[in-house]
């Protein structure tokens, strides 16, 4: 591997409250060449925060500060929002949570698609509608000369979902950040959708960051996990050697999972007084 | 069928014009759990809104603890049966404390002591005394969930209706629940009729399970049919693979 494609040095994220401020991110490091990571936490890790903050999508009140945030060999700290505006989507992008709050619901999903592209990158016509149809194709969207003339509520949660993803990737951004991409999904829907997610990426060689609370998930479809705990990295291991993690934390969540194959009369449940003074359940 | 705490008997239900549970029959026994599961749109929560009275447009035939079950709403119903809701965040009402809430039901069916009813409710469900005269907005999410839980198990029903309780939740407040819900069970001999896509949660917490799809009852199978793998229609044996599971011939 060459020169890391994202490197991240003592980043923190700050927001103002009554009490005074709060770090919901404290001071992280880790960088990411063309591979695949996951970021796991439960809610209020700070993994979001994480993944916005590599956007600048923090806005105000929110402060965001770091000893070193580089994007290939960009410094995005130094950026101005016009240049910012240039990086988002064309090299860097993002699928977020639920696609039915993040499509425009007065656009078809064709001309959606199209405006990701156009925007970075002038395109005569035609070629525009084939390239979007191509990348409809490429996440497996049967009909798409006829998906691309529908309206987002016209879809199900899983095609909005791989709608989106076609809308992320046509740019053919070299780092594509996946918040929850399927958490408003099926069972049977989320495998489709993280296959997609994961030919598409192997396939063009892109970094890619998994965000989620499901560890199992994570480890399926990842080459490293970070987990996260009230804003800091307590964990960090190649997805194969998950089980072997040392730290009660994890091992606590792994616990807490039920299997498939249930024996355990009752489940372990975190004891977080071991490790956090922060807020319990 | 003897004892059977829920009955349900070519039960098809539908929205308007729109049918969307066709001719579903199982029946589960007092004291059992029992799941429901299937994908978004498989009908699963519509059955039980339709046991609870939510969604009056059904035909066929209800019956609860041997009581066929009308179309109108029922106090005498929500005696026996009450349902707990997926979404902590939108079950609870924003402006009632939670002693507000958990009192409602005795007010609405006028008893007595209350006062320590709603005390014992919060031990039962493992929520400290000092969250009885707080908001909703001042609990998490795994607070919130007890309380609606608590809320259902006021009036003492003897069965459960729980449209996935645990969905909207961390994995280890997740657990959390799930013991307690599992705990409850045990020390009242409470029935569950249980919706979850949330295949090992069913092995956890149930002994039989029907998978639906499409509205239909494709497959009911033994809770140890899920553990081994050994589940016998394809879509079962589809969304048990996309669960994670390894699947051994049926």
């Amino acid at each position: 591997m060459s020169a890391p494609l994202l490197e991240i040095e003592n980043l923190t994220v700050t927001f103002p409250t009554s009490r005074g401020p709060v770090d919901v991110v404290k001071g992280i490091s880790f960088s990411l060449g063309r591979e695949r990571l996951g970021i796991v936490g439960e809610s209020g890790s700070g993994k979001s925060m994480t993944g916005r903050s590599i956007l600048r999508l923090i806005r105000k009140p929110g402060r965001v500060t770091a000893d070193r945030m580089t994007f290939d060999g960009i410094d995005l700290l130094s950026q101005s929002e016009r240049q910012m505006r240039e990086l988002r989507g064309a090299r860097i992008s993002m699928v977020m949570q639920d696609p039915k709050f993040s499509l425009n619901p007065v656009m078809t999903i064709g001309e959606q698609i199209g405006e990701a592209l156009l925007t970075h990158k002038k395109l005569p016509r035609s070629e525009l509608k084939a390239r979007v149809l191509s990348m409809l194709e490429a996440v497996r969207i049967n009909e798409p000369e006829r998906v691309a003339n529908l309206y987002p509520h016209e879809v199900s949660g899983g095609m909005g979902q791989r709608v989106m993803i076609a809308m992320m990737l046509i740019p053919e951004p070299d780092l594509l950040i996946a918040d929850e991409p399927t958490s408003a999904l099926d069972v049977s829907v989320q495998a489709q959708v993280l296959d997609i997610i994961d030919d598409l990426v192997t396939g063009k060689g892109m970094g890619l960051i998994l965000i989620s609370h499901d560890l199992n998930l994570v480890s399926r479809y990842c080459d490293r996990i970070l987990v996260m705990n009230s804003g800091e990295i307590v964990e960090s291991c190649k997805a194969s050697d998950l089980h072997k993690a040392t730290h009660p934390y994890t091992r606590g969540l792994l616990a807490a999972m039920p299997r498939m194959n249930e024996d355990r009369d009752e489940l372990p449940v975190l004891d977080r007084s071991t490790w956090t003074t922060g807020a319990g359940t | 069928m003897k004892n059977a705490a829920i009955h349900l008997e070519n039960l098809s239900i539908s929205y308007g014009k729109t049918p969307v549970v066709f001719d579903v029959n199982f029946s589960v026994s007092e004291g059992e759990s029992f799941a429901l599961v299937g994908e978004s749109g498989s009908g699963k929560s519509t059955i039980l809104k339709a046991i609870s009275g939510l969604a009056p447009d059904w035909t066929g035939k209800i019956s609860v603890l041997g009581k066929p079950r009308g179309h109108a709403p029922d106090r005498e119903f929500a005696k026996v049966c009450q349902m707990v809701f997926q979404d902590p965040y939108g079950s609870l009402h924003p402006r009632k404390t939670v002693d507000d809430c958990l009192a409602e039901p005795l007010a609405v069916h006028g008893i007595g002591g209350r006062d320590t009813r709603v005390k014992d409710m919060l031990d039962a469900v493992g929520l400290d005394q000092r969250f009885r005269f707080r908001f909703p907005h001042q609990l998490s999410g795994g607070q919130r969930q007890r309380v609606a839980i608590a809320r259902a198990l006021m009036l003492e029903p003897r069965v459960m209706l729980l449209d996935e309780p645990t969905s909207a939740l961390d994995v280890s407040v997740q657990a959390e629940i799930l013991n307690l819900l599992k705990k409850l069970r045990r020390e009242q001999g409470l029935t569950y009729l249980m919706v979850t896509h949330n295949l090992p949660v069913v092995s956890f917490l149930c002994d039989r399970m029907a998978v639906m799809r499409h509205g239909r009852v494709v497959e009911i199978a033994e809770v140890d049919a899920l553990k081994t793998g050994r589940l016998s229609d394809p879509y079962s044996r589809e969304l048990y693979a996309a669960s994670g599971g390894t699947l051994q011939p049926a």
